[in-house]
C-alpha cells in the first residue's frame, strides 16, 4: 500500500550519492523495493538500501532529473511511497558471498546487515564507494574493488570475487549492480558450480505484478523477482542481452 | 461430470476465464504463461497503429478495493506486435485488443490481428484515460455502430466490444454493437477515478485521472451485464473484480458466457485462474449444473 512518510534524516553516501532516511512501518525483507514519488516528474522503483525496525531508507544517486529532484529534499520533507514490492533475497542457503556494484551496493546492504557474511563492494573508484561504513560494522570480511585500483583490489567485483571463491567455501552469491557486472557474475557462478541470486532491474510501470510492462521472458521482474536465482536466471533469454523500453519494444543491449 | 468449456458465438473455451485486456498481456512470453496458468484465452493489450509509450509514471496506485491506473495504452504497435503474436497463438486461443480513433483505424487493426491468429478482436471502446481513444469513441453509439460495422466488414474474426461504464447510456450502446452485428459485448472496462495526495496538494497520476478496477467495481460490473442482458441476444463476457470462483460466478448468473480477470492478476497471482476453475467446478457440482451455458443468467429467473 502507500505511506506518506516524513524524511528523518539525509546522509551524503558519496558526492553523487545520499541516502534518505524515514519512519515506516511497513514489514520489508531484505531485496524488496519502493515506488517513489516525484511529483510532477516521474515515479521510480528504489531499493530498501536500510530497514532498521521503522527506521527505513532508500540510498539515490543523482542520475537523472527524477534522482536530482530527490536530492532537492531535505530533512522534514515529505516522501510518497508504496510498496514494498518483491520477493528479496533468500538468507538461508548456507555460506552467502554478497556483492554490491555501484549504487547497487544499497540493494544488498539489508541482507548484509542480516547475516554479517563476507562482502565485496565494487566501484569506479574509491570516491564512488559507498556504504563500507555500514557494511564494516556488520560483517568481519568487506573487500573493497575499484576498476582504477585507487582503493582496495583493482579490478572488478567479479575478478575479485573469483579470487575470494578460490580461498573460501561459499555456497551462494548474492549480488545486485549494472547488469553487465550481473551478467559476468552469473558466468563465473556457472563455471565455478555456485548458486547465486541476483536483483534485476527493468523500466517499470505498476511495480506491483499487474501490468506485465516489466517482463523478462514471462516473469515479471517487480512480483516474480526483482531477485531471481541461478535456476530462474538460467531460463531467462532477456538476462544480459535485451530489455523491453516504455512501449513494449525489445531492445537489444548490443546490436 | 460437469464441463467447464463454454462458447462465447463461435469461440468455443476449453475454461471460462481470460486474462483482460491491460494485464501480463504485452509480449508473447507473458501471454504464453498466462495461458498456461488455465486461461481458456488471452486477450492482448490494447494494441495501435503506432509504437505508444503510454502516460509517465505514476500511472498506478494500490485503493482500497483496487487499482487506480492510467497506463495510457503502452504498446509497441500493430507492426512490431507481430513478433508477440507468434509466440502467443502458438500457446492458445488469442483475442487481439486493439484501439484507435476512427472506424478506418478499427479496421486496418483488425485486419492485422486476424493475420497474426488472433480468434477474436476485442475493441477496446471503452479506456477512460487516453485522449481521443476508448471511450471518447465509445460513449456514442452512432460513432460505436459505425466502428463495429466497420470492422465486421472487414475481418471474417468475430468481434467483440469492449464498453465503458462511465455512461447513463449503456444498453443503448450494448444495442449499437448488436445492431452492427457485433459478436459480443464485454463489460466492463474501469471505472474513471482520481487520487489527490493532501500533503502534495495535487493528483497522485500523471494524467491526474486514472481508471478504478478490483474488488470495488464488481457490483457495478454484475449490474452492467444484468442490464446487458435484458437488451442484448449476443453474448456477454464480463469483468471486473473477479478475485475468486464465487465472483466469476455472479457475472455468469448475470448473463456472461464467460468472463475475464485483470487485477486479481497482481493481488492473488496468476494461479487466480486455476483457483476459479476449481471453485467453480466443485460449485457446479454441488449444486447441480452440468454445464456455464446452464447457469448463464440463472439471476434472471
Amino acid at each position: 500500500m502507500s505511506d506518506v512518510v516524513r524524511i528523518a534524516k539525509v546522509v551524503d553516501e558519496c558526492y553523487d550519492t545520499k541516502t534518505f532516511e524515514f519512519e515506516w512501518d511497513a514489514e520489508t525483507r531484505p531485496g524488496q523495493f519502493v515506488m517513489v514519488w516525484i511529483p510532477g516528474i516521474d515515479e521510480i522503483p528504489m531499493s530498501i538500501s536500510g530497514m532498521d525496525g521503522n527506521r527505513k531508507s532508500i540510498t539515490v544517486k543523482a542520475i537523472g532529473e527524477a534522482t536530482r529532484a530527490i536530492h532537492r529534499l531535505k530533512e522534514g520533507d515529505r516522501l510518497r511511497i508504496r510498496g514494498p514490492y518483491g520477493n528479496g533475497f533468500d538468507l538461508t542457503r548456507g555460506e552467502l558471498l554478497i556483492i554490491g556494484g555501484g549504487v547497487g551496493t544499497a540493494a544488498i546492504m539489508p541482507a548484509v546487515k542480516a547475516t554479517g557474511a563476507d562482502t565485496i563492494i565494487a566501484a569506479r573508484s574509491d570516491r564512488d564507494v559507498i556504504m563500507d561504513g555500514i557494511a564494516s560494522k556488520a560483517a568481519k570480511n568487506v573487500w573493497i574493488a575499484t576498476d582504477d585500483g585507487s582503493r582496495g583490489f583493482h579490478g572488478n567485483a567479479v575478478q575479485l570475487m573469483k579470487e575470494r571463491v578460490a580461498e573460501k567455501r561459499y555456497d551462494c552469491v548474492l549480488a545486485c549492480g549494472p547488469e553487465v557486472m550481473l551478467w559476468f557474475t552469473y558466468k563465473a557462478c556457472q563455471e565455478l558450480g555456485l548458486d547465486c541470486q541476483l536483483s534485476l532491474e527493468r523500466y517499470m510501470k505498476c511495480g506491483a505484478g499487474v501490468c506485465g510492462c516489466c517482463v523478462m521472458d514471462d516473469a515479471r521482474v517487480c512480483r516474480d523477482g526483482p531477485v531471481f536465482d541461478s535456476s530462474q536466471i538460467a531460463r531467462l533469454s532477456e538476462f544480459g542481452v535485451s530489455k523491453r523500453d516504455e512501449c513494449g519494444r525489445l531492445v537489444k543491449f548490443r546490436p | 461430470m460437469v464441463s467447464l468449456r463454454t462458447d462465447v458465438g463461435t469461440v468455443a473455451l476449453d475454461r471460462p476465464g481470460m486474462v483482460a485486456s491491460g494485464i501480463m498481456d504485452e509480449t508473447g512470453p507473458s501471454l504464453a504463461r498466462m495461458i498456461e496458468c488455465g486461461c481458456g484465452a488471452v486477450v492482448t493489450k490494447s494494441v495501435g497503429l503506432e509504437p505508444n509509450a503510454g502516460h509517465a509514471n505514476p500511472c498506478f496506485t494500490e485503493v482500497p478495493g483496487g487499482y487506480v491506473n492510467a497506463m495510457g495504452l503502452p504498446n509497441p504497435g500493430i507492426e512490431l506486435f507481430a513478433e508477440e503474436m507468434e509466440v502467443a497463438v502458438k500457446a492458445g486461443k488469442v483475442v487481439g485488443s486493439i484501439y484507435g480513433a476512427s472506424p478506418e483505424d478499427f479496421s486496418k487493426l483488425a485486419g492485422r490481428m486476424e493475420d497474426y491468429g488472433a480468434c477474436a478482436v476485442e475493441l477496446n471502446l471503452s479506456c477512460p484515460h487516453a485522449k481521443g481513444y476508448g471511450m471518447e469513441v465509445g460513449t456514442d453509439p452512432a460513432m460505436v455502430r459505425a466502428i463495429v460495422g466497420a470492422v465486421k466488414s472487414s475481418v471474417s474474426i468475430p468481434v467483440w466490444a469492449k464498453l465503458t461504464p462511465n455512461t447513463h447510456i449503456l444498453q443503448d450502446i450494448g444495442r449499437a454493437v448488436q445492431d452492427a452485428g457485433g459478436d459480443a459485448v464485454v463489460a466492463i472496462n474501469t471505472l474513471k477515478a482520481m487520487v489527490i495526495e493532501p500533503e502534495f496538494a495535487r493528483p497522485l497520476l500523471s494524467n491526474r485521472f486514472g481508471g478504478l478496477s478490483g474488488q470495488g467495481v464488481r457490483p457495478v460490473g454484475v449490474r452492467a451485464i444484468y442490464d446487458l442482458r435484458t437488451v442484448l441476444d449476443i453474448p456477454l463476457v464480463g469483468v471486473g473484480g473477479i478475485y475468486d470462483w464465487r465472483d466469476a460466478a455472479q457475472y455468469i448468473m448475470a448473463g456472461a458466457s464467460a468472463f475475464q480477470i485483470g487485477s486479481a492478476v497482481g493481488s492473488v497471482g496468476p494461479e487466480v485462474f486455476s483457483q476459479v476453475n476449481k471453485g467453480l467446478e466443485e460449485f457446479m457440482k454441488d449444486y447441480g449444473y452440468d454445464s456455464i451455458s446452464s447457469m448463464v443468467g440463472a439471476a434472471h429467473e
